[in-house]
């Protein structure tokens, strides 16, 4: 273990670097262990243990180096093993095989092909990590570092060259030089609006106002969106270093990070790296021995939706009832206690050091005009490789879909990708060659957002997927506006009829009135955007809409007051499965022979169909 | 132990959500006394505390059960039948939303997203998170804790 003391010039830093390089040159290999909460959730840490015994055994400590990473992204083949010079990827690793892969792996670099990860597609073995489809069409910057360090542990992204940027920063570049470098790169926050970060900052840094304040923001309300959470889990100093290089450009002596309660590993590998930070002299007095100081303060949220959007996030932060407030004034200049404040999402804040090590020309190579760089998306739903992906911006829905995520599972069809959380919408198939950035999504009628990408086949229902995200806007909505607040219970009511059956055609018609009202007069973005799910839904799958009203029908089979479950009698082996796993004891029938279902008693839980091994259950 | 809490943080409003969580954490909900000392220590009304607290779906003003249980409600899990799970392990207990069954046992609550999205439909039990769930699965996995604490 290297010992990092105070860091006190360019040269300290870089002379740390060095020694620590020479340190690791005595690994002939690593062995790196996801660590994500996905992983952990496959029990990763056994995992670990069980290396880490086996390494002490066969007395390899001092020659392989054991890493638990942050998510490597790749979370439904949970747990990962990579092995490392050779990039061996091995998914769901099971711990009777540790020994093999030690054995094999680590001290021959041969992979063992029946552990490997095979291409659902192809049906072939692939050893390389590299030459996964789901990594080999991705562009890996911000998450360059994810599945190779540790996020505890400082060394390890130092070695990486972080806080490079800060020393050169420090001591080579003025303020408004980073400014600018920013702007050239054309770089625009991640965190939904897509508002350009450099003209931000110089707005901030315009103010008179002695005090200024630099938030970042952890909320990542957006359910179905986790790329925040995986940065700030494996690699937190990104994000600090980020945010020093904003304090520094627009003269901030503090800072704070507020992150989701809900995201535990997240707060304690950002706490620890803070920590660190400090210890090493790369946050506090005097940074690096310049006359720059900043210090950063972490703040656990309520985890409530709309403490994402900037002012209700001061206000929670401040202690306040978290409500949005007009802006008339921008944060930029009276934010966080009245202050000039710059408020940028984790993802924003990690892009910063690469654009200031690297330079501006470089980052504007990826990506479409006014639309630079990599974006991470968090590709969910009904997709045969789910996970999380960084591509560059101006790729098709398609390539992100078929070429990353293999398509759909089961032999089902695509319907519709949804993007941008609950203020965003759903996109139909027509609509897969969009290219994914700020712009082409919004006039699609969608939005890009944090970067949630929620993939829907044959199975899901349109408007119960309406449903949902209003639902969830209408639990979310702080109340302050009529319209948000009055548009989206009548919104939700009128949609709750149609998913019943008591729709009528004419809710259509007012839907799409209630969205004009949400668009032009609520308070913030939340409700300004809040109709897009069902304004697209209507758009692009207004026959779903029109089955449910006129022939009170679900064909998805989703919506359960329109679907009844039944059992073919053709089908049906009488095993009893089904009777067994029946919570309210609605499935009658006699031993080996075909069993019925009690519409009446019936709570169309779907265990039945779970279990049901000849399929012979009907929901329809 | 409220005063142990009151230590770690500076005595500012900007404190009052981390010190209302840590105090959920500690004693598993809010009482009206621990409020009325937050109100006294950082010297705020009451009402503003209360208020600021009622905000919180996570935040409870009355005792959890032993064991708390979290549908994910996700895009993700929705897609994926998270409203299946949530209604079988309801009615399994035969409580609502965000209810303790009556022997403190479970205490189950939806919520919006714990960005575990790969792996989903996801519950967590006591932090504890469980992926790739389905109705039969959540059922045994609250019969299987049900059993663990009969043998305890």
């Amino acid at each position: 273990m290297i010992e990092v003391e105070s860091i006190k010039s360019a040269l300290d830093l870089a002379r740390l670097q060095q020694q620590i390089r020479q340190r690791r040159a005595r690994y002939r290999s690593s062995i790196s262990v996801c660590g994500g909460t996905g992983c952990r959730a496959a029990s990763c840490l056994k995992i670990r243990d069980a290396i880490s015994e086996e390494l002490a055994a066969r007395k390899l400590c001092d020659t392989v180096n054991l890493v638990v990473t942050g998510c490597h992204g790749f979370c439904e083949q949970g747990p990962i093993v990579v092995i490392r010079p050779n990039n061996i990827f091995y998914p769901k690793v099971k711990l009777k095989d540790v020994p093999r892969i030690i054995a094999k792996s680590v001290m021959e670099g041969e992979p063992i092909m029946e552990l490997l990860y095979r291409d659902p597609i192809t049906q072939k073995s692939i050893p390389c990590e590299d030459d996964i489809p789901f990594y080999r069409q991705q562009k890996r910057v911000i998450f360059a570092q994810n599945g190779h360090i540790s996020p505890t542990n400082i060394t390890d992204y130092i070695a990486t060259g972080g806080y490079s940027a800060i020393s050169k920063a420090l001591f080579e570049m003025t303020p408004s030089e980073i400014i600018e470098e920013i702007s050239a790169s054309e770089l625009r926050g991640r965190g939904g609006g897509g508002f350009a970060t450099g003209r931000k900052w110089a707005l901030c840094r315009k103010s008179k106002n002695p005090i200024k304040y630099l938030i970042c923001n952890g909320d990542e309300g957006d359910p179905g969106a986790f790329m925040d959470r995986s940065l700030l889990e494996g690699n937190p100093h990104a994000v600090i270093e980020g945010m020093l290089l904003g304090a520094y450009a627009i003269g901030a002596e503090e800072g704070f990070i507020y992150v989701r309660h809900e995201y535990p590993l997240a707060i304690k590998h950002l706490e620890t790296a803070l920590q660190a930070a400090k210890e090493a002299g790369l946050l506090g007095d005097r940074i690096m021995g310049s006359n720059f100081s900043f210090t950063i303060t972490p703040s656990r949220g309520g985890g409530a939706f709309v403490c994402g959007e900037s002012t209700a996030l001061i206000a929670s932060l401040e202690g306040r009832y978290p409500q949005p407030s007009a802006k008339y004034i921008h944060t930029t200049e009276r934010g966080f206690h009245r202050a000039p404040t710059v408020l940028n999402n984790v993802e924003t804040w990690a892009n910063v050091p690469i654009i200031i090590a690297k330079g501006a020309a470089n980052y504007r190579r990826c990506g479409s005009e006014g639309n630079t760089g990599t974006k991470i998306f968090s590709l969910v739903g009904k997709i045969n490789n789910t996970g999380l992906v960084e591509v560059p911006m101006g790729i098709t829905l398609r390539d992100i879909i078929f070429k990353i995520g293999a398509g759909i599972p089961n032999g089902k069809k695509f319907k519709a990708v949804q993007t941008g959380g609950p203020s965003g919408g759903c996109l139909p198939a027509s609509q897969l060659d969009l290219p994914v950035d700020f712009t082409a999504l919004k006039e699609a009628g969608s939005m890009m957002g944090s970067g949630g990408m929620i993939v829907m086949d044959e199975d899901t229902c349109m408007v119960d997927v309406a449903k949902y995200f209003v639902e969830f806007l209408y639990n979310e909505s702080c109340g302050k506006c009529t319209p948000c607040r009055e548009g989206l219970t009548t919104a939700l009511a009128l949609l709750k009829g149609i998913t019943e059956g008591k729709g009528k055609i004419e809710d259509l018609e007012f839907l799409e009135e209630i969205a004009g009202w949400l668009e032009a007069s609520s308070l913030c973005a939340l409700g300004g955007s809040a109709a897009y799910p069902f304004i697209s839904t209507i758009k692009y799958f207004r026959h779903e809409y029109e089955a449910h009203i006129n022939e009170g029908r679900c064909e998805a089979g989703v919506c359960s007051a329109l679907i009844t479950y039944s059992i073919a009698p053709k089908e049906c082996n009488g095993c009893g499965a089904c009777m067994k796993v029946c919570p309210s004891s609605a499935i009658v029938g006699a031993k080996k022979q075909p069993h019925g279902i009690e519409a009446q008693a019936c709570t169309k839980c779907g265990a039945c169909i779970e279990v049901c091994k000849p399929k012979a259950i009907i929901r329809r | 132990m409220i005063e142990d809490i009151f230590s770690r943080y500076p005595k500012k409003p900007e404190s009052l959500v981390m010190i209302l969580q840590d105090i959920q954490g500690a004693m598993g909900y809010l009482s009206e006394a621990a409020l009325e000392r937050v109100a006294e220590e950082l010297n705020l009304p009451l009402a503003k505390v209360y208020s600021v607290a009622s905000f919180y779906r996570v935040l409870k003003f009355k005792p959890t059960g032993k064991h708390n249980v979290k549908v994910c409600m996700g895009t993700a899990c929705h897609v994926k039948g998270a409203p299946l799970i949530l209604n079988s392990v309801l009615s399994k207990l035969k409580i609502k939303d965000g209810e303790t069954t009556d022997d403190r046992k479970f205490t189950v609550q939806s919520v919006g997203c714990i960005g575990a999205c790969a792996i989903g439909p996801v519950v967590e039990v006591n932090e504890e998170c469980c992926g790739n769930m389905t109705v039969i699965k959540a059922n045994k996995l609250l019969t299987r804790i049900d059993k663990n604490e009969k043998k305890s």
